[in-house]
């Protein structure tokens, strides 16, 4: 038998940076909000902001159900601490359609239904959009391999790639 | 015959919605961010509990030091044994629907420590980042003892379990003599088959958020469950509630795949916290946490087949050994399907279980099928070698047309046209039996079947119907749908049966304000709550009948139930269809608002007593292998399913598609991986716990064969949620073996096993 000790070898100390007025732009509009300096871009717009459309699954950038649009680019909202976005645009797929007027790629979704629970849809969707504005993506594999940092545990992939294809091809035909 | 399925919007014509390929009803809310999962409902005042997990797989905590987290400004409470209420006494009290044998686990009940991960305190405080810090510096001391968590070292330690979870069935007795038949067969097979402990890991995390209503003790339990009634019934009875005032709402689950079917650890947490400190509080597990929840056990299976010169079976055995915790007999149904799925006189199966220091493990996706038909699977492909015969041609041979283990005929059974429909769409011809006998430059190309069976049930389940006056139809049930499309195929069974067009119907679940439903698992959903549902609105369809034939004039006078259809937004005549009343103004002209009807139908035991009810599938997959490097792709896979009446296409095949995926899974790359050491899954996290990822899935071919069966259920469906999982993984090892000659009995198949 043997002791251990879990956490910090000594007692924890009892001060906390103190909150911090931090100003976001998302989807059109600004928020004032009073954080920690520690809270994740992910945790602001969950927790105190309550658009819940952007997911967590692991909180580590490890999945991609977080992602949103930082001026357009997708990023892991929770790798980046809400203050890092100060001044940026975001959009979130509460910025995207409505459920009476859908984004080409929601509709997409529905229409080769390209989810199952959802949880990881937003992000999908949300990365989707990323991907088609970097241009990047014009073959099947092309958009496998771009859509690779989001996971669906449903195992949708078949139907993401799908949606996502119709809309690219769309977009390259009206875009060319 | 199979089914087209199109992938464009869905177009109807009339109200036959039943078979037709609709998009989900659900599908506009969950690509807005619109729908809300458990850990999303923001109530004012909420709080913030953060679970503190053990460090250590057994012992116990000798101290806790929670007051200096005490001290920081916010922090509401520190929970642990030392301060939980006195709560129910018993075992039973903590016993959910779906429990195992033995004593359920019971959070902040005791010192000891079970198991690696388990939840030891919960921080409570006024944020979220404030709970998780506080809970990072909370001091915890333990006293360790020796744990034991490899299975390995229990190969003499089993024990055949007494005592099983609802729907586990002890293996059959032996019949004829397995081992003289083994011994005297002239092609023999013997092999151990392993795989390591998976975890579900669902996209969403699982959490609850109590909101407390000031009225009295009432709460509002947003909980990811895949079972709300299940939740209410553990909570009730541990905290000792009543209904009124636990009320448990599931309305969008992130996926469950078996994890969801008991009431998990922070479910309990954010109880308690809400109770003692009367607010509203919220608990989320961390991913790693997620790996403390139970898992499909880490399991040994040792496969003995035998056949004669013309490739008939001779003999069977099959015995599986898997791992279960030191509290609970965690059971599944591992081998007994190697009795039934071919025909063979000389069958012994055996089915034990060894307790390790960990969690008590939960059913996973087609729990213990996909164990045991990955170990069958392959042994089939090894004999079929040894025998000289095409594996597909050996099951053919051995085709199984009564369950042996029953003794009973197969209420249906279109497995023979899953092979046959499935090896001609895959090109099966065009293999060449010799390993490493294809290939196109550096890839071997490799070619591998198998096939699975799955229960088809029906438990008893209630539902009820409100149809008003301007038309519109609302139907519930505290069912849940965790991706599998139950919203959608209610809301059509409902439209179909009273002639109504799909928008004018809701279908309402996950709430346990409404109508009773078993937990969502083991396939039975559409089969159990789509029997009520339409049950009910055939009860809504009489009084309408009823009303419509006091109307002046009625052209429907003296007609039966039985007489008129409900078609197009009418009910008409049978013989005469343009005899009809149209059914919106049927409550209008009576002068009603609404007409209402509650129904609970159970199966009809007495008509399935005399057969055995199963869907069956047959898998194709073709690997190709990089001949230096050992990596694996899975280039194409068809998957034929026999699941009686398919009333979605669309989603039918996305849960079959899903499937594959799953099996791929399975197959090339998921495995807890425990650290003996520290009695820990050391890779407890999504980037070491390997799933596949968009660009690891290419070309999948679902092929729904049609099957009719009117002895499952009145509708006549099997359930399809997780029979396309079976046989993937070894449909995929074997074409591994085809491409490299390489078996690998030990999944994953990964590169090492390769190269
Ligand atoms: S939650 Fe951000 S990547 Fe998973
Ligand atoms: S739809 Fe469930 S995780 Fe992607």
């Amino acid at each position: 038998m043997s002791q251990v000790s879990h956490a910090l070898p000594t007692r924890p100390s009892v001060s906390l940076a103190p909150t911090q007025a931090v100003t976001l732009r998302i989807n059109g509009q600004d928020h004032l909000l009073q954080i920690a300096p520690w809270t994740t871009l992910l945790d602001a717009l969950r927790e105190y902001l309550d658009l819940t459309g952007t997911k967590k699954g692991c909180d580590h950038g490890q999945c991609g159900a977080c992602t949103v649009l930082i001026n357009g680019k997708r990023i892991n909202s929770c790798l980046s601490l809400a203050v890092m976005q100060q001044g940026e645009e975001i959009t979130t797929i509460e910025g995207l359609g409505t459920e009476e007027q859908l984004h080409p790629l929601q509709q997409a979704f529905i229409d080769h239904d390209a989810f199952q629970c959802g949880y990881c849809t937003p992000g999908q969707i949300c990365s989707a959009v990323g991907l088609i504005s970097e241009g990047r993506a014009r073959t099947e594999d092309e958009v496998r391999e771009l859509m690779s940092g989001n996971l669906c545990r449903c195992g949708a992939y078949t139907n993401i790639l799908n949606a996502v294809m119709e809309v690219v091809r769309n977009e390259l035909k009206t875009g060319s | 015959m199979s089914q087209t399925i199109a992938t464009s919007p869905s177009i109807h014509l009339g109200t036959d919605y039943i078979g037709k390929p609709t998009s989900r009803v659900d599908g506009p809310a969950k690509v807005t961010g619109a729908a809300k999962y458990a850990a999303e409902f923001n109530v004012p005042g909420l709080l913030y509990g953060y679970i503190v997990s053990s460090p250590i797989a057994k012992g116990k905590i000798t101290k806790i030091h929670a007051e200096p987290v005490l001290t920081l400004p916010g922090v509401v409470r520190v929970f642990s044994h030392e301060n939980v209420p006195s709560l129910a006494w018993f075992d039973r009290s903590y016993k959910d629907d779906v429990a195992p044998g033995g004593s359920p686990f019971r959070p902040l009940h005791e010192p000891k420590i079970r198991f690696s991960q388990q939840p030891v305190a919960l921080v409570v405080a006024d944020t979220f980042e404030l709970a998780r810090y506080a809970a990072s510096v909370l001091e915890i001391e333990y006293e360790t003892e020796a744990h034991d968590t490899d299975l390995e070292t229990k190969r003499d330690n089993g024990y055949e379990p007494a005592r099983g979870k609802l729907g586990w069935v002890p293996p059959p007795p032996p019949r004829g003599n397995s081992n003289d038949a083994y011994h005297n067969a002239p092609h023999q097979h013997e092999a151990e088959y392993i795989h390591l402990a998976q975890h579900s890991n669902p996209m969403e995390m699982f959490a609850t958020t109590v909101e407390w209503l000031n009225d009295g003790q009432k709460m509002n339990i947003f909980d990811k469950t895949q079972g709300a009634y299940n939740v209410q019934s553990y909570i009730t009875k541990v905290f000792g509630l009543s209904k009124e005032e636990a009320r448990v709402i599931s309305k969008y689950t992130g996926g469950g795949f078996g994890s969801g079917l008991r009431p998990q650890h922070q479910v309990f947490l954010a109880v308690l916290a809400a109770l003692d400190l009367q607010r509203s509080v919220r608990v989320s597990l961390t991913r790693q946490q997620m790996f403390s929840l139970g898992h499909r056990p880490h399991t040994l299976q040792y496969l003995k087949l035998a056949a004669d010169d013309n490739g008939a079976l001779a003999a069977v055995q099959h015995a599986a050994l898997a791992e279960t915790s030191r509290f609970e007999d965690f059971t599944e149904n591992v081998v007994n399907w190697s009795g039934m799925l071919y025909q063979c006189e000389n069958v012994k199966l055996d089915y034990q279980l060894a307790e390790i220091d960990a969690n008590s493990p939960i059913d996973m996706r087609a729990p213990g099928a996909a164990t045991g038909s990955f170990a069958l699977e392959s042994a089939m492909d090894e004999l079929a070698y040894k025998v000289g015969i095409d594996p597909l041609e050996f099951r053919l041979l051995n085709y199984a047309d009564r369950d042996q283990n029953l003794k009973k005929p197969f209420s249906s059974k279109k497995l023979r046209e899953c092979y046959h429909q499935g090896a001609a769409k895959f090109g099966w011809d065009k293999r060449t039996p010799k390993p490493r006998s294809m290939r196109e430059g550096n890839w071997l190309i490799g070619y591998g079947m198998a096939t699975g069976v799955w229960d088809a049930t029906q438990l008893n389940a209630s539902a009820k119907a409100c149809f008003d006056a301007d038309g519109r139809l609302t139907v519930s049930s505290a069912s849940n749908d965790i991706g599998t499309g139950t919203y959608t195929i209610m809301t059509q069974i409902a439209a179909q049966t009273l002639g109504l067009p799909l928008e004018a119907v809701t279908f309402v679940l996950g709430d346990t304000n409404l109508p009773e439903a078993p937990v969502q698992g083991g396939s039975m959903t559409a089969a159990t709550v789509g029997t009520a549902v339409q049950a009910v609105c055939r009860a809504i369809g009489e009084k309408l009948l009823k009303l419509a034939q006091q109307m002046a004039d009625s052209p429907l006078k003296g007609a039966n139930f039985e007489d008129v259809q409900f078609v197009n937004g009418q009910i008409r005549r049978n013989e005469d269809t343009k005899q009809s009343v149209v059914i919106r103004d049927i409550l209008p002209a009576a002068g009603e608002a609404q007409v209402e009807a509650e129904t609970s139908t159970l199966p009809d035991l007495l008509k399935q007593s005399h057969y055995s009810l199963h869907s069956h599938n047959a898998v194709f997959a073709e690997v190709k292998v990089d001949e230096d490097l050992g990596t694996v792709h899975v280039t194409r896979v068809v998957n034929a399913v026999a699941a009686g009446r398919i009333l979605n296409p669309k989603t039918a095949r996305s849960q079959v598609l899903g499937s594959v995926v799953w099996g791929i899974s399975m197959a090339l790359m998921e495995e807890s991986m425990m650290d003996h050491g520290f009695g820990r899954y050391m890779n407890h996290n999504l980037a070491e716990y390997h799933i596949p990822v968009n660009a690891d899935i290419h070309n999948i071919e679902v092929i729904l064969v049609e099957e009719e069966d009117d002895i499952v259920n009145p509708l006549g469906v099997k359930g399809i949620g997780e029979i396309g999982l079976l046989g993937v993984a070894a449909a995929i090892a074997n074409a591994v073996f085809h491409a490299t000659g390489k078996r690998v009995r030990n999944l994953p198949v990964s590169i090492d096993k390769l190269v």
